[in-house]
């Protein structure tokens, strides 16, 4: 996993930006791994803790400092709020029906913490909280038990007639029940480790290669492949959002939705 | 579910002092957990109590306001076709009326022309019969004086011719040379 070039003069940390470590710690240590950055207690105020901190205050300045004056014909930041609003409700509406909108809210949470934090991760010096797994599998797991307790909650055991798909013919109806089943149990796997995953090899993908800008015989190139992969990443950050939120509103529809199977 | 990613990626994770993939640093997942769900929370709160209904609040305000705006307009319109039909109305009326004024101003010169007519025919008629008497009256005085004046040169030349002038037979002669 080490990627430094020591010999030849290049140092290049790709994975030093995913370091958590406890903000209001001095550290006298030129190792990434000192005391700032091990024995870290749950209840540490770290950059983690920062990083999201601003996400929080990133989303209450657009959606309500934005739309503090409840302008009927609204400025630019309460367009922008409306927006988000409009973009989710409509997403959640169309894929899950009448009846999921009431779980708008829970919807509207993740994508906006997911999107901040995906946007906010690209500030240089920043850390991006959504590319841990230890950020995106408790969000996965959330919308996995979730989901799964509000079918069960809904419809009883009718919950379990998904995984019975009654189009297919008799014969083969068990074994896609047994697909059926572990495709349902890999979700959220698939769901945390795409965002992650997308999240974590962009931004070492952009480190990487800037690590290579103080070679001036290739360092143009350089700055314009880290433009180029930037603005890449950029519309992967919102993707990646947009990906994991309209997957969360599948699988609410699952529990919510009329049988589509 | 720690524990089970725990036991897949473990060996990958932290060795020693290398940073290896922070990711799979398990010392750090707690914390990450813990203000993750911190943020959630506060991120749930921050929209379910001020930003979603405010924001549903002035959409719906907004459809409203469109709506009676879209209502108002379609009422506007409705005024004003009553307004055009109106105006339509009192110009096909004013142009009756105006029609009817000059049907009878004209009924009324025509009959003032009638009359002034009818009147300057009769004084026409009384001229020209006036004239008539006059121009027969004239006629039969110059018939007369014809006859005479004949009747004088027919005498005079039977004088003339030495004869003897027979005043019947001269007048008979001259008679039947008038009707002729």
């Amino acid at each position: 996993m080490e990627t430094e070039v020591e010999h030849t003069g290049l140092a290049i940390h790709p994975m030093d930006q995913f370091i958590v470590r406890k903000l209001f710690c001095h550290t006298e240590s030129a190792s990434p791994m000192n005391e700032c950055t091990t024995n870290i207690h749950w209840y540490d105020i770290t950059n983690v803790t920062m990083w999201m901190a601003i996400a929080v205050l990133v989303i209450a300045a657009i959606l309500v400092l934005g739309t503090r004056r409840r302008a009927i014909v609204p400025s630019r930041s309460q367009s922008v709020a409306e927006l988000l609003y409009g973009f989710i409700h409509n997403m959640v509406e169309e894929v899950t029906g009448h009846e999921g909108v009431k779980y708008f809210p829970y919807v509207m949470t993740l994508f906006l913490f997911v999107l901040c934090g995906n946007v906010l991760g690209l500030l240089p010096l920043s850390f991006t909280t959504t590319s841990h797994m230890a950020v995106t599998v408790p969000l996965a797991l959330m919308v996995f038990v979730g989901v799964t307790a509000l079918g069960f909650m809904r419809n009883g055991p009718g919950f379990l007639k998904m995984f019975w798909v009654t189009s297919a013919p008799l014969a083969i109806r068990p074994v896609l029940a047994v697909i059926e089943v572990i495709s349902y149990f890999v979700r959220p796997v698939s769901h945390s480790i795409r965002l992650a995953g997308n999240m974590m090899a962009g931004h070492a993908v952009i480190k990487v290669i800037a690590g290579f800008a103080s070679i001036a015989v290739v360092s143009p190139v350089v700055v314009g492949a880290v433009t180029a992969i930037y603005a890449l990443e950029l519309l992967v950050a919102v993707v990646q959002a947009y990906v994991f939120t309209i997957l969360t509103c599948v699988y609410l529809r699952d529990a919510v939705g009329d049988a589509h199977h | 579910m720690e524990t089970e990613v725990h036991e897949a990626a473990g060996a990958a994770g932290h060795a020693g002092q290398a940073v290896g993939m922070p990711q799979l640093n398990f010392d750090y997942w707690p914390n990450q957990i813990f203000w993750l769900l911190v943020t959630l929370v506060a991120i749930y709160f921050l929209l379910t109590r001020v930003a979603l209904p405010r924001i549903g609040a002035v959409l719906a305000e907004r459809r409203g306001t469109i709506t009676n705006d879209l209502a108002a307009a379609e009422e506007l319109k409705q005024k004003a076709v009553l307004a055009e039909k109106a105006y339509n109305e009192a110009l096909a009326k004013a142009r009756a009326e105006a029609q009817a004024i000059i049907a009878e101003t004209r009924a009324a010169i025509q009959a003032e022309l009638a009359v002034a007519t009818a009147k300057a025919d009769s004084e026409i008629a009384a001229k020209s019969a006036e004239s008539e008497s006059r121009i027969s009256e004239i006629r039969a005085g110059a018939l007369q004086s014809v006859t005479e004046v004949a009747k004088d040169t027919a005498e005079a030349l039977v004088a003339a011719l030495g004869g003897k002038s027979d005043a019947a037979s001269v007048d008979a002669a001259v008679a039947a040379r008038m009707k002729g």
